[in-house]
């Protein structure tokens, strides 16, 4: 047994971005999706906390906890795809269904939700990849959900499919310029429908990691604002799903500093370095963002910049 | 047709089509308790007589509307120059930090002053926290709505940092606390009515709000701003300057209502604050179509659904989350209505062809800014 001492933040702080990142991973490249298709869904927030929940719900019903990933999946599928019905209508403007969305997912959730406060559901397992190291700290850091590989692996697919498929090709076509899309006989409508529906599952598997694996029980306060950082991580990644991995690390790393500062002793100012991750957001934002020029690789379609 | 027959009918469509759409939502929230197993008429009953039926109900549910009118207004100001702010909560929250600072600083000045002070702090934390918001909008081009959000929650996180950290009284065990603003200092009853004068604040806020908005040039400029900024700059109005004063307006009046909270329903800062007032703001501001003056009955109503909310939870065991429920879909259901205007016949107010007819198919692209 070695004691690392103050060694052991940067050690926390690597395995906590491991494990905090992968539902801001989730739920960004989610986002990218729906961003790509030339919409915005601020709902994520509320897709996520459905999607703890649900998950949490079918692992403790069922035993399987990958069946409620699954579930989790779905749930936010289908409130992906509320948004992008309710965004078809003429005049319906996307950012303000965002919030009712943000509302209604996270009341729903509750609601739902009571049941499933006090008992315990199955969690993920995970790999232990610090099994070489004598240290605890470094085997803990080091417990690696199988999730958080598919969604690396995930990430690079869609860089792949973005840039080679002709469903990417469509997917961007529709978020730089609808007419264009709309001339080449594509119906506008549908792939932003179906994209934000497949941003909402992926967001409802990464509001599953919460519940399941990190910090793995469901309760009211589980998410608090990882959907909403993960768009202004897009912004931030560029539109480009392997940056929004880096991103991702990042925020989770952020994240985990103040219980990582705390394991040391470190406990004054604790909920102020819990604010990290949004003070890093707004700041990133801040430095990104100009009233002046766009932003490069943005959709041309998207109302979030202006 | 007269101009003012076609007023009174766009108002009336104003008026019809979010009516219509929260009983639409009343209906499909009595499809949901019916799918569990509960009678929604019973439910109806409930929530009426937990919201509008006895004087006690009209008392928790006004002072529940009082902090709702304000935190709306944090919403309706800046939608006025186009922004969609949404961080209410944060501002509610810093305000009550700074009312119960000046409250417990000031100990043994005269009443009346520390009262003024106290409302004073609670305006300028809230409107500088919203004003913040505006601008990195105006001049780093941040998106406004994630901006206001984040910084809902740095504000929290500030309010929790001091309220259990330097500022907590070490009386207060359970939960954590400031020290008690004292009894003196606390904001009396509206007179006549079992309802603090927060209620009283909130409805002055709302009618200086109207008539600054719509009844003066510094409104119509600002309307002009929110609906082209870039023509209002052409024509030579402060774009910059109008949109941060309804930033910090906003901000102001949300920031009240946490000096309100503070002042005179729980004497001290505490995470009973955090009730979420800010969030149910943002729905009655787009119920009320960022309208200040509707905002006032809508907040009542609003009010009374939260307020009927704990008579749900003790007569038919429904979760505490239910009014949320209601909350969600009604939210849904009036931004899904804004695609019913223009579309009806009856409320266009000249035979020519419809809106929707006349105008070329536009690309559907929700521009909020």
């Amino acid at each position: 047994m070695i004691e690392l001492g103050w060694w052991g933040v940067p050690v926390a702080v690597l395995g906590g971005a491991i494990r905090v990142s992968t539902p801001f991973l989730f739920v960004s490249l989610g986002e990218c999706i729906t961003e790509k298709s030339g919409r915005i869904n601020l709902g994520l927030e509320g897709i996520l906390v459905m999607g703890a929940m649900t998950g949490y719900g079918v692992s403790y019903t069922s035993g399987s906890p990958w069946l409620g990933v699954l579930a989790a999946g779905c749930a936010g599928l289908l409130l992906g795809l509320l948004h992008g019905l309710l965004c078809n209508l003429p005049k319906v403007n996307d950012i303000a269904v965002g919030i009712g969305l943000m509302l209604f997912g996270t009341g729903l959730a509750f609601f739902l939700g009571k049941p499933y406060v006090q008992p315990k559901a199955p969690s993920l397992p995970s790999i232990p990849f610090g099994a070489w190291s004598d240290s605890t700290q470094i085997q803990a850091a080091l417990q690696v959900n199988p999730l958080f590989l598919i969604g690396i692996a995930l990430a690079l697919a869609l860089a792949w499919a973005f840039r080679n498929t002709r469903w990417g090709l469509v997917l961007r076509m529709v978020g730089d310029s609808s007419n264009a899309a709309r001339a080449m006989g594509y119906k506008v409508n549908l792939v932003r429908t179906a994209a934000t529906a497949a941003g909402g599952f992926l967001a409802g598997v990464g509001g599953s990691f919460l519940s399941l694996y990190y910090p793995g029980s469901w309760s009211e306060g589980l998410s608090s604002g990882q959907g909403l950082m993960a768009v202004a991580l897009v912004i931030f990644a560029r539109w480009n799903p392997v940056q929004c991995f880096y991103a991702a690390l990042l925020f989770g790393g952020a994240g985990s500093l103040g219980p990582a500062l705390q394991s040391v002793g470190v406990t004054s100012g604790y909920y102020l370095y819990n604010a990290a991750p949004y003070v890093l957001t707004l700041a990133i934002m801040i430095a990104t963002c100009s009233p002046r020029r766009t932003l490069a690789g943005i959709p041309g379609e998207l109302s979030i910049v202006r | 047709m007269s101009a003012g027959a076609g007023r009174a009918r766009d108002a009336l469509e104003a008026f019809l089509i979010p009516v219509g759409a929260l009983a639409v939502a009343m209906a499909l929230f009595g499809v949901f308790v019916a799918v569990l197993g509960k009678n929604p008429l019973e439910v109806y009953a409930l929530m009426y007589k937990g919201a509008f039926a006895s004087s006690f109900s009209w008392q928790n549910t006004l002072s529940r509307a009082a902090p709702l009118i304000l935190t709306a207004l944090c919403v309706a100001l800046p939608a006025q120059a186009g922004l969609m702010i949404i961080g209410g909560e944060g501002a509610l929250v810093l305000g009550g930090l700074a009312a119960a600072v000046i409250g417990t600083l000031f100990a043994g000045a005269p009443p009346v002053a520390v009262k003024l002070a106290m409302a004073a702090g609670g305006m300028l934390a809230g409107g500088l926290w919203i004003a913040l918001a505006g601008a990195l909008r105006e001049y780093r081009g941040v998106n406004e709505t994630i901006s206001s959000l984040l910084l809902t929650y740095i504000a929290i996180a500030v309010f929790n940092h001091f309220v259990e950290g330097p500022l907590r009284d070490p009386g207060s065990l359970n939960k954590p606390s400031t020290h008690p603003i004292g009894d003196a200092y606390m904001l009396g009853n509206f007179p006549g009515l079992d309802v603090h004068w927060g209620l009283g604040f909130g409805v002055l806020f709302c009618i200086a709000a109207y008539v600054l908005v719509r009844h003066t040039t510094h409104g119509f400029a600002l309307r002009v701003v929110g609906g082209n900024v870039r023509a209002a700059r052409l024509v030579g109005l402060p774009a910059s300057g109008l949109l941060l004063a309804a930033c910090a307006l906003g901000g102001a009046a949300a920031g009240l209502a946490g000096m309100v909270e503070v002042a005179a329903v729980h004497g001290n800062a505490n995470a009973s604050l955090m009730a979420g007032y800010g969030y149910a703001g943002i729905l009655v501001a787009f119920i009320a179509r960022q309208n200040p003056l509707a905002i006032i009955p809508v907040a009542v109503l609003i009010g009374g659904i939260s307020a009927s909310g704990g008579m749900l939870q003790r007569r038919l065991d429904l979760p505490d989350a239910t009014v949320m429920v209601l909350q969600g879909t009604a939210f849904l259901l009036i931004l899904a209505s804004e695609t019913l205007y223009g579309r009806f016949r009856f409320f266009s107010s000249a035979p020519a062809p419809s809106r929707a007819e006349a105008a070329p198919p536009v690309p559907q692209q929700a521009a909020a800014t």
